[in-house]
């Protein structure tokens, strides 16, 4: 790999002649390498599904998470390197928290999106720090209602109504746009997003994985939270059976 | 030095002894005040404007210590601006109050400040909060505040209704800001009104002797 970006990819504080900053695209090539995560807003809420690769079977299921609470009314998942995540989501709590302190209230989706997104701008500007390797979504239902917003290494944050990052991001979008988003409820979503995931899933490449889902709905009083067990083994179990079934037609 | 065997004219700094409300109406709120601020019993200004815009349309009644009030709205009105924005729209009356609130409670040991805070948001409608003087903060359809607002209790408990039309909201705190300048002796000179709605803020002034007449009138 010494063609890509030889000699303007050492800091960030170098651009190359082409007006690239080489280390933040490499910081995006560390997201690709871990595994999908999935976020739809659709009509009522936003729900997040994330493919996590197991590494060893000895490892306690519920156990290294990839979607977290910020907020009652707001839910990260992450694709990237872990413990880069971990500080986001700090950050993250901490802003909500002051705001709340502050103002006396809940602090609104794209506003935390814009903080995040200031944040992880600020590390892509010296030399003796690198940029975060993790893109984070940000799931919230407010004023403005449900919200879906994407944040990148670079520090750009999107609002989507569906997006997905990591391996298998672009074959999931291929299937998410075939979704209509803005016709479903939080419960049908999470079926479609189990769905994508494991349409998605690299069966060669990446052995085992644990679907983790949340949502954030009327259901669930609009607060963030893990899908409840029944409901989301219900989804899984459904959409094995139709690959089942797929794969049996199919011969 | 004692005020009764050697009485001075001019004592202490600026107060607003007043007489504050402000009301929730169908589409709105109407916010009134007197005009008499005084340094002892000298009437240091006697067409104060007690009515000041902390946004666009949220607007604060001041009583109490003016040099106080006034600092206390300036800091309000620079967090509003920079809140709005970042949120990218209209911040809501409960913010603004909130941002008092604070103020008013972590210095509560510095300040002599009673704030009402009222405004118009599309999403809430009209809506009126007051923080006395400890730094509590009550979300209400109308409230008074003030030296002369003890005179008019009586009045307001009477005559307040819910959904009161514009006109009704206008005069029937022009009529209690008459009454209590009528009795309370910090409270005098012009009523001044502050009518906030979807379409915008009024400004009105009404003079002394235009003021709805009382029994000894």
């Amino acid at each position: 790999m010494s063609g890509l970006g030889t000699g303007y990819d050492l800091s960030c504080t170098t651009f190359s002649p082409d007006g690239r900053v080489f280390q933040v695209d490499y910081a995006l090539k560390a997201v690709e390498n871990s595994g999908t995560a999935v976020g739809l807003r659709v009509k009522d809420g936003v729900v997040f599904g994330v493919e996590k690769l197991i590494v060893s079977k000895m490892l306690e299921p519920t156990s290294n998470r990839r979607i977290f609470n910020i907020d009652r009314h707001i839910g990260l998942s992450f694709a990237g390197l872990q413990a880069d995540a971990r500080q986001l989501v700090n950050r993250a709590r901490l802003e909500a928290k002051n705001y709340r302190n502050f103002y006396q209230d809940d602090i609104p989706g794209h506003v935390l999106a814009e903080r995040m997104a200031a944040f992880m701008q600020a590390y892509t500007l010296y030399s003796h720090m690198r940029p975060f390797g993790c893109s984070i979504m940000l799931s919230s239902v407010d004023r403005r209602g449900p919200q879906l917003f994407m944040i990148e290494p670079s520090g750009i944050s999107y609002s989507y109504y569906g997006t997905s990052i990591g391996k298998a991001k672009q074959a999931a979008k291929g299937e998410i746009e075939k979704l209509k988003l803005s016709e479903l409820t939080a419960r049908e979503a999470v079926a479609e997003v189990a769905k994508i995931i494991y349409q998605v899933h690299d069966e060669v490449k990446d052995k085992e994985f644990e679907l983790e889902l949340s949502w954030i709905c009327p259901e669930s009083k609009n607060r963030h939270e893990m899908v409840p067990k029944e409901i989301a083994q219900a989804a899984e179990a459904k959409v094995k059976a139709e690959l089942e079934e797929a794969m049996v037609d199919e011969d | 030095m004692d005020t009764m065997t050697n009485p001075q004219p001019f004592e202490g700094e600026h107060r607003m002894g007043t007489t504050i409300m402000a009301a929730v109406f169908d589409g709105g709120v109407v916010m009134g005040a007197d005009s008499r601020t005084t340094t002892g019993s000298y009437i240091a200004n006697r067409v104060t404007d007690k009515i000041t815009p902390v946004y666009d349309n949220i607007f604060c009644c001041r009583s109490g210590s003016a040099a106080d009030t006034q600092a206390i709205s300036d800091y309000v009105t620079l967090y509003l601006n920079l809140h709005g924005n970042e949120l990218g729209e209209q911040p809501e009356i409960k913010t603004a109050a909130a941002l008092f609130q604070t103020l008013c409670y972590q210095n509560k040991n510095a300040l002599q400040a009673g704030i009402i805070v009222a405004g118009y948001h599309p999403r809430t409608g009209g809506e009126v909060y007051t923080i006395p003087l400890g730094g509590a903060l009550v979300k209400s359809p109308w409230t008074i505040g003030g030296s002369g607002s003890s005179y008019i209790y009586g009045f307001c408990d009477t005559n307040f209704r819910d959904g009161m039309t514009k006109q009704e909201a206008m005069d029937f705190v022009t009529r209690a800001i008459s009454l209590a300048i009528t009795r309370d002796g910090s409270s005098g000179g012009v009523c001044r009104l502050c009518i906030i709605d979807k379409t915008g803020v009024e400004r009105v002034m009404v003079p002394g002797n235009k003021l709805p007449k009382a029994y000894e009138d």
